[in-house]
């Protein structure tokens, strides 16, 4: 912030506006004003400087109206948890100096087709807005929106300083607006794409090759792993070479193992890497003499630094065992894409005792995890994707698998389990053993399962969760459950900021429970869920509170949305319906989706969308 | 020797039911599900799964039986029928006592629920079961390579994939014969595979879907050697 403090000439109160009077300073060590409201707006600021956390920011700016405007003037990461909860002219009038933004668009089962395409969350007023009043803008973060290439030719021309961008499960641009990016950005040091749905056309610009070909570029993170489209190899070998900071490089899948290869050698300083297919493609033509396979394992090997280890993308089970080297300095294994068994998994786990956050599919069974238990003590955080999604009486991975985890990863924090069956026993051993579980995410993928032992429901391992893990900020349900699993959450889950329900619950009390005792609750997502207007209602003092409450397939009517629109006015009440519907829902609203908001309804809402 | 048994049921509807009086129940199934050894360790016989039908009805077919389903209750035209799960504990009864269907029956498993389970699109069929490889070979080239059958929906697809791959083809389409040529040299490559009866065959000569079930390497055959081979005449026979 050192511009505060050139030559003394600036003005402070010309920013306020209202109520101070203007009038110029001499310079700096001759400052002198009677007027201390403009002292304590620059005490204010320079301490504010120091200010980083949004919430703080956020606590300072509702002091008084001083405080307000200092603390307007000097904030510059922003933080937009929804981006139709305040419009972009709103946020630029207030904040003037913004260097970072992060926008979250989309709620989250968009991912699972829930919300009509088309449905909004568009960057494009966003990237005008910003073009304007943020020149000096270096980050940008965006999660589920929709961003074009024009979008992405406005961000490479509108920003000279531009050094970021990550973009998270968005869609709507392509090849095109990468290119853009790549040339016109010349300070780029972050270009980050995960899980984005890249468009695919017919002509893919080669993008890889638009980046700076003269000198040494300052990129420290490529990700591009979800793009489908082949890159352009030589170009990106010779990029890699003079990217001599270059700590996080992410290949997408027609990256084979031999050009993998290839990269690693001229990039051993790399931090994280993302393999693309680890797979060769070719094979050798038995007949046609011998090709020299490289020495993938001592590659590998030299590479010290590698700490976070993806891909593997479409892999060849048999190169696997080469990454051994790397493991016992890994503290990030993704596997999530190798369908790998539990014999080919083993030899490689048993090296990885460092290992902090694994994810990976459910092929690797039961006796996968075992050997994860076995190895991984300093575990914190664990993913198991299935491989075949769908509903079987039985699976890979079981509570087995989870006891077992729970046994020997005593300091889990965050879960994510895909499973057929579950027990009670196993998630209640889970509860005692990890205390410090923060996220505590299980989807057995059977609906309305029972404990498969007991046959009872799924209540008292839930409620075991949240009564023993007191950190718990983060839970997702599912399996047989009653009124009372939700009594325990509404009763113990005091610091649960994100619900996720499907499938579960005997009726409205379980909404009223959860709604009436979780104070902290920010963000509810419910589908197929016996819950209607009366557990609604009960909500009614906290919604202002919240960012979003979805409700899809539930058991609210029209009239009970019309009724909590007309008592929140503050608050944006959608009610619309997937595209195809089978058969009607009567007086039901398909799915409901309702957000605070300081700006009146949204004006690119689709026709299909009813803002009540 | 007299055991009991406990009797889990899943429900199986797709959507919740509303507040309707006339739905009723139409008939419960016993049926014995099964469970794989290592995972029962802890009861002793493996539980067997009921399913109990209820459909929207104005007829009288509301009592209680044991029996299959699809039974004529179903023939009721209701709109949503589904299954409830209730705990039956069949106390005293012998397992072979039982009136077992051995039919299994995963209900779920046939419909579609949208966006369930809750897995983005991209991580969604990982099973190898969907892949289709086979080994491409051509005729003087050092490098075999893999395709995946799946991918593609006919042959003008596949042969375009191999222009892709050995750069060095075109397609040309004579006589509705498929055959691929080097432009460089103008040698002229017949595509062939190999297939499931061991028999060399001519890549085109059966229906896609067929090709796909039965193939099991393909070799682009330099046209010379394929008429030496007697193709042409085994494909009159």
């Amino acid at each position: 912030m050192s511009e505060d403090n050139s030559g003394g000439g600036k003005v402070r109160n010309s920013v306020s506006g209202a109520g101070t009077v203007t009038g110029t300073v001499a310079g700096a060590g001759e400052y002198f004003t009677a007027y201390p409201d403009q002292v304590l707006e620059n005490v204010i600021e320079n301490v504010l400087v120091f200010l980083t956390s949004r919430h703080d920011r956020s606590t300072v700016s509702l002091v008084c109206k001083s405080w307000y405007r200092a603390e307007a003037h000097t904030r510059s990461d922003l933080f937009i948890g929804n981006c139709y909860a305040i419009a972009p002219k709103r946020v630029t009038d207030r904040f003037k100096r913004i260097r970072s933004i992060a926008l979250k668009g989309k709620p989250r089962f968009a991912d699972f087709s829930l919300l009509p395409v088309d449905w909004g969350a568009y960057f494009t007023p966003w990237a005008h807005a910003m073009a304007n009043a943020y020149r000096a803008l270096e980050k940008i973060y965006l999660k589920r929106m929709l961003v074009t290439d024009d979008d992405l030719a406005v961000i490479a021309h509108s920003f000279v300083n531009f050094k970021e961008i990550v973009l998270v499960c968005c869609e709507g641009f392509g090849t095109t607006g990468l290119a853009l990016v790549a040339s016109h950005c010349r300070n780029l040091r972050v270009l980050e794409l995960i899980e984005d749905d890249v468009s695919v056309s017919v002509d893919e610009v080669d993008w890889i090759s638009c980046f700076p070909t003269e000198g040494t570029t300052n990129l420290e993170s490529l990700c591009f792993d979800c793009v489908e489209a082949e890159v352009n190899f030589d170009a990106l070998e010779r990029l890699v070479a003079r990217s001599p900071l270059l700590k996080k490089l992410k290949l997408n899948t027609p990256v084979s193992i031999r050009e993998l290869y290839k990269l690693i050698v001229r990039a051993p300083q790399l931090t994280h890497l993302g393999t693309g297919s680890f797979n060769p493609f070719v094979e050798i033509n038995q007949q046609q003499g011998d090709h020299q396979e490289p020495d993938y394992a001592a590659a590998f090997a030299a590479c010290k630094s590698i700490v976070c280890l993806s891909g593997f993308r479409e892999i060849a089970p048999e190169y696997f065992p080469t990454i051994v080297p790397l493991c016992g300095n890994l503290t990030s294994l993704n596997l999530s894409f190798a369908n790998v068994n539990a014999e080919q998994f083993k030899p490689v786990i048993r090296h990885c005792h460092k290992l902090q956050v694994f994810w990976a599919l459910d092929s690797i069974c039961d006796e996968g995890l075992q050997a994860v238990a076995d190895t991984c003590k300093d575990l914190r955080e664990l993913r198991i994707f299935p491989v075949d999604a769908q509903e079987y009486d039985e699976g890979p991975v079981s509570e087995v698998g989870l006891l077992a985890i729970s046994l020997g990863c005593r300091k889990l924090q965050s879960i994510l389990y895909f499973c057929q069956q579950m027990t009670n026993a196993a998630v209640i051993a889970m509860s005692k053993n990890c205390p410090d579980l923060v996220v505590f995410r299980l989807c057995i993928i059977g609906r309305y399962r029972p404990d498969r032992v007991t046959g009872e429901p799924m209540d008292e391992g839930f409620g075991a969760i949240v009564k023993n893990c007191t950190k718990l900020t983060r839970l997702a349900v599912s399996g047989m459950l009653t009124d009372r699993a939700f009594s325990y959450i509404g009763q113990y889950g005091k610091l649960v900021r994100t619900l996720s329900v499907a499938f579960n619950g005997d009726g409205d009390n379980g909404l009223k429970s959860v709604l009436e005792g979780c104070t902290n609750l920010q963000k509810l997502e419910i589908r197929d869920c016996p819950f209607g207007d009366s557990g609604l209602q009960s909500g009614l003092h906290r919604f202002y509170d919240m960012r979003f409450v979805w409700m899809s397939s539930c058991r609210v009517t029209r009239q009970g949305c019309l009724e909590v629109a007309r008592r929140l006015p503050k608050l944006r009440v959608e009610v619309f319906r997937r595209d195809e519907e089978e058969g009607e829902r009567g007086d039901f609203v398909e799915t409901l989706y309702m957000y605070r908001s300081l700006d009146g309804p949204r004006p690119d809402a689709p026709q299909f969308v009813e803002i009540l | 020797m007299v055991r009991s048994s406990i009797v889990t049921l899943y429900i199986t509807s797709q959507s919740f039911p509303y507040t309707h009086s006339h739905y009723q129940l139409l008939s419960i199934t016993i049926i014995p599900t099964k469970m794989s050894s290592e995972a029962s360790t802890i009861t002793s016989e493996p539980p067997t799964t009921a399913v109990v039908s209820i459909g929207s009805l104005s007829t009288n077919d509301t009592e209680l039986t044991l029996g299959l389903p699809g039974g004529n209750s179903r023939k009721s035209g209701a709109k949503r029928t589904f299954s409830v799960t209730t705990d039956l504990k069949l106390g005293g009864t012998d397992r072979s006592s039982l009136e077992c269907s051995v039919v299994r029956r995963s209900p779920s498993s046939k419909e579609q629920v949208v966006g369930w389970p809750p897995v983005r699109s991209y991580r969604k069929n990982m099973a190898k079961s969907g892949c289709k490889y086979v080994k491409v070979a051509v005729d003087g080239a050092p490098y075999l390579r893999k395709v995946d059958l799946e991918l593609y929906s006919g042959y003008q697809q596949l042969l375009s994939s191999f222009e892709d791959m050995f750069s060095c083809f075109a397609i040309n389409n004579v006589m509705e014969e498929m055959k691929l040529m080097d432009p460089v040299n103008g040698t002229e490559y017949v595509p062939t595979y190999e297939d499931k009866d061991g028999d060399l065959m001519l890549v085109g000569d059966v229906p896609w879907k067929m090709f796909v079930e039965s193939c099991k390497r393909i070799r682009l055959m330099k046209n010379s050697e394929a008429g030496s081979s007697g193709m042409y005449k085994s494909q009159l026979t």
